[in-house]
């Protein structure tokens, strides 16, 4: 099991996430490559089809992260998110998905350290759980 | 489908760590890949001409860049594609290098992410369809938040180019802190002398129309096309009709009781007051907390100003206003405030009156203050007097401040001067740690201070610092040093963010940095711009910085200000939402949900219809929608889903 490596697919917006992701990778942080990201306009956007899809392609665990409360560019969308991340969590665990297979984060453009922090703590809790083999199509 | 995908190099940034002809190769064996290749600059002239070439000689219908952030090129790529004859829309880009290259070292792991971000990337091009470019018309008027020196110098750049500018102050004059200083370093200039003729400037030119006492509270609308509510607050003096004469704060019943905040709380005024003889405008107004009458509703048998002015401008029944203002572009100069002493009791701020902050020794120092220039203290001169820097700054345990503020070490260099010219006896000593003397001619004037007499003593910035006071006397501790005797100490405080800049950038939406100041869009290459389009940063609201750097940075806003004012029309993002007529069942979800109020009801229909130009293209409405009958232009639900599936197509755990 020590060998198992996470796949894992995070989506962030473009404002806040996407561009302390960036700034991560400007300032030369190092963190493993188990991560793919998909860059949205606003944490808003995200669908949670997107994450039951992600989860049956083949990734492990998914990550969604906006900009911090009260800060997002679009003023509200984050909360929307928020909230339709607490319902997926519930229905993640009716459909027999471990509901921490999805986890949700504020990262701001300024914040390239808590970025890669975030994704250790990702893959960390990832590679706990293990493959996530009871969703997958393929 | 054709598409060309092209692999940037970037020098060696990507190649180091990724193996970019490897991944070129894999590309091209991707069906609907017309051509796949790498180069190693693709930004460049040479690389841009190859895409160009490629467009037209294989018919490229779309075009795949994997190079940096798409957050830094995706422009620059959209203009060479469109020049080539293809629609702008029709292009995608992978990020390798910020998301890959750089933040992995092994080359395997590297080549293999970089891969698959590629062809999810070629899978989500597939989905894009060609978009119009819109242009909207550009209200030819800009607003400036703050009238320190920055707003003053950005309100007049802008006007000077032909443009309506609002100056909105939320103190009765306009000056800031400029106005606060007496002399400046590093060339010893008198503040007000050099300032004072620009805030007349201000309230002279036809171009800019100042609303000073005035806040804003509510801003809606988009670059170009800025609606701004702001709130007039009432002077209970009619600005029409007052003429600055200060006959009524001569005669107030409360002269010379209010602590003048001015002048630091070191002088005081009366419940009508002008903050300053020079303000601007030059309007007297009444302090609603202090005047008898609008505390109590009665002041001796009648209003001694009422009774006094010559032009009968006094009016307890003024109300607040709203005023309502239409503007393309908006600069915020909100600057700073200083550094709350109250979690560093170790300086004895408070509770020694002979420990002040620099700003109140910038009072004291001026001829125009509190004291008429004379530095005394409870009617003696100090004999010794000590400086202490990096107040609240650099601070790595907290509570102060991580960062330097920049200005400490010259203003303090500066204000041992005035000691040393108006005391000539005194002993002077400065506590430092490192004396940052970056700028033009700052450490010719460190140098001469020092030669002057004062005495710099270095200390380890976390040694303890302490001011203590015994047998009626007071001391400075300091390690390594034996108690230094102080008749005056004067703090090097640090500068935060005004007071309110929080709520402020809420208000505006845009976006602090870690230390609480305005963020901007990027730190090198788009120094004054935010990232909201149209909105731009001048002076200490952005960061700490001295005047010579709040003129330039002003200059540059105001330019930067000027530009949509000057073409006249603005881009707008035609990636907005769509409503499919035929799913959608008017359930008005979506209604709620939009910030922008872009999605209409159709009463007659039944339906709701998106406004391309009021939606701001974020997709909440599409992931609310419960029938799945709005999707968001540029990020269809389905062009996600093939991206997801070709990220995650190889590998694997099996
Ligand atoms: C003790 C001291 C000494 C200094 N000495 C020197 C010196 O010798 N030489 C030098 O080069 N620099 C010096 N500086 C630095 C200098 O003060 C700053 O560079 C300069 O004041 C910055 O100008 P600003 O316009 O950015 O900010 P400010 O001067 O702070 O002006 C901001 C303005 O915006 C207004 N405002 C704030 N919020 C709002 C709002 N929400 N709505 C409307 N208006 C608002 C404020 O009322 C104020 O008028 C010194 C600083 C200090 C603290
Ligand atoms: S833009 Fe970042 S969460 Fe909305």
């Amino acid at each position: 099991m020590s060998s198992f490596e996470p796949r894992i697919v995070a989506f962030l917006c473009n404002w806040c996430s996407y561009a302390g992701a960036d700034l991560a990778g400007t300032s030369r942080i190092k963190y493993p490559p188990n991560v793919r990201t998909i860059r949205v306009m606003c944490s808003g956007r995200i669908n949670p089809m997107f994450i039951v899809n992600a989860l049956q392609e083949g990734a492990d665990g998914v990550l969604i992260s906006g900009c911090h409360p009260g800060d997002c560019h679009y003023s509200k969308g984050n909360y929307y998110a928020r909230r339709r991340y607490q319902v997926m969590k519930n229905i993640l665990e009716y459909i027999g998905i471990h509901p921490d297979r999805v986890r949700m984060s504020w990262v701001s453009a300024g914040e390239g350290q808590k970025f890669a922090d975030v994704i250790n703590e990702v893959i960390e809790g990832i590679k706990a759980l293990g493959p996530a083999e009871e969703i997958r199509r393929r | 489908m054709k598409i060309g995908v092209y692999i940037c190099e970037c020098g060696i940034n990507i190649s180091s760590t990724v193996d970019v002809s490897k991944v070129a190769k894999k590309i091209g064996k991707l069906s609907g890949v017309a051509v796949s290749r790498n180069y190693k600059y693709m930004c460049s002239d040479p690389g841009q001409e190859m895409i160009k070439k490629d467009i037209t000689a294989l018919g490229l219908d779309r075009v795949v860049v994997a190079s940096c952030s798409p957050r830094m090129h995706e422009p620059t790529f959209r203009n060479t594609v469109e020049e080539a004859g293809l629609n702008p829309y029709c292009f995608e880009m992978a990020n390798i290098r910020e998301h890959c290259s750089w933040i992995h070292h092994d080359r395997e792991k590297a080549t293999q992410k970089a891969y698959e971000l590629v062809s999810g990337s070629v899978a989500r091009a597939m989905g894009l369809e060609p978009l119009d470019r819109k242009e909207v018309g550009v209200t030819p008027a800009a607003m400036v938040v703050g009238g320190g020196i920055a707003g003053i110098q950005a309100a007049l750049s802008i006007a000077d180019e032909g443009f309506k500018v609002y100056l909105v102050e939320k103190e009765p004059t306009i000056g800031g802190r400029m106005a606060q200083l007496d002399k400046t370093f590093p060339t010893l200039d008198c503040s007000a002398c050099i300032l004072t003729p620009k805030m007349v400037d201000v309230s002279r030119h036809p171009n800019i129309e100042l609303l000073a006492y005035s806040e804003v509270t509510e801003i809606s609308g988009y670059i170009g096309n800025f609606t701004v509510k702001v709130n007039k607050k009432p002077r209970y003096v009619d600005e029409e009709k007052c003429i600055g004469c200060g006959v009524c704060a001569e005669h107030c019943r409360l002269k010379g009781t209010v602590p003048n905040e001015f002048d630091m709380n070191k002088g005081k005024r009366g419940a009508i007051y002008a903050p300053f003889p020079q303000s601007v405008p030059l309007k007297y107004t009444i302090d609603p907390e202090k005047c008898l009458m609008l505390t109590r509703g009665k002041c001796g048998k009648e209003p001694r100003c009422v009774e006094n002015c010559p032009r009968d401008a006094i009016d307890f029944k003024q109300k607040e206003s709203i005023v309502e203002l239409n503007v393309g572009t908006i600069v915020v100069a909100t600057g700073f405030d200083l550094f709350d002493l109250s979690v560093k009791p170790e300086y004895g701020y408070g509770k020694y009156d002979n420990v002040i902050t620099g700003l109140e020794f910038e009072r004291i120092v001026s001829a125009s203050g509190p004291t008429g220039g004379k530095v005394r203290l409870n009617g003696k001169y100090p004999k010794n007097v000590v400086f202490i820097q990096c107040v609240g700054s650099r601070d790595r345990k907290g509570p102060g401040n991580e960062y330097c503020s920049r200005v400490c070490c010259m203003y303090t260099a500066k204000q041992a001067h005035l000691v040393r010219e108006k005391l000539p006896d005194s002993h002077i000593t400065v506590y430092y740690t490192d004396v940052r003397a970056f700028g033009k001619g700052f450490e010719e004037f460190y140098n001469r201070i020092k030669k002057e007499g004062v005495t710099y003593r270095r200390r380890e910035l976390d040694d303890a610092i302490e001011v203590f006071q015994k047998d009626e006397k007071t001391y400075v501790k300091a390690k390594g040093y034996k108690d230094a005797e102080a008749d005056l100490v004067v703090l090097a405080v640090g500068l935060v963010p005004k007071s309110g800049s929080k709520e402020l950038a809420h208000v505006l939406n845009i976006q602090n940095s870690g230390d609480g100041f305005y963020l901007e869009a990027h730190p090198k290459l788009r120094p004054v711009d935010t990232m909201t389009d149209g909105l731009f940063l001048a002076g200490c609201c952005q960061s700490p910085k001295d005047i010579p750097d709040t003129v330039s940075q002003a200059n540059a806003a105001a330019s930067r200000a000027s530009i949509p004012l000057a073409r006249g029309k603005v881009e707008i993002n035609p990636a907005t939402s769509v409503v499919d007529e035929d799913l959608c069942v008017g359930c008005r979800t979506c209604e709620k949900i939009c910030s922008y109020s872009a999605l209409e009801y159709d009463e007659e229909r039944g339906i709701m219809k998106a406004n391309e130009v009021l939606c701001k293209g974020c997709g909440s409405c599409t992931a609310a929608c419960p029938s799945g009958a709005i999707s968001l232009r540029h990020y269809r639900d389905t062009g996600v889903m093939y991206q997801l599936e070709a990220l995650l197509r190889e590998g694997g755990t099996e």
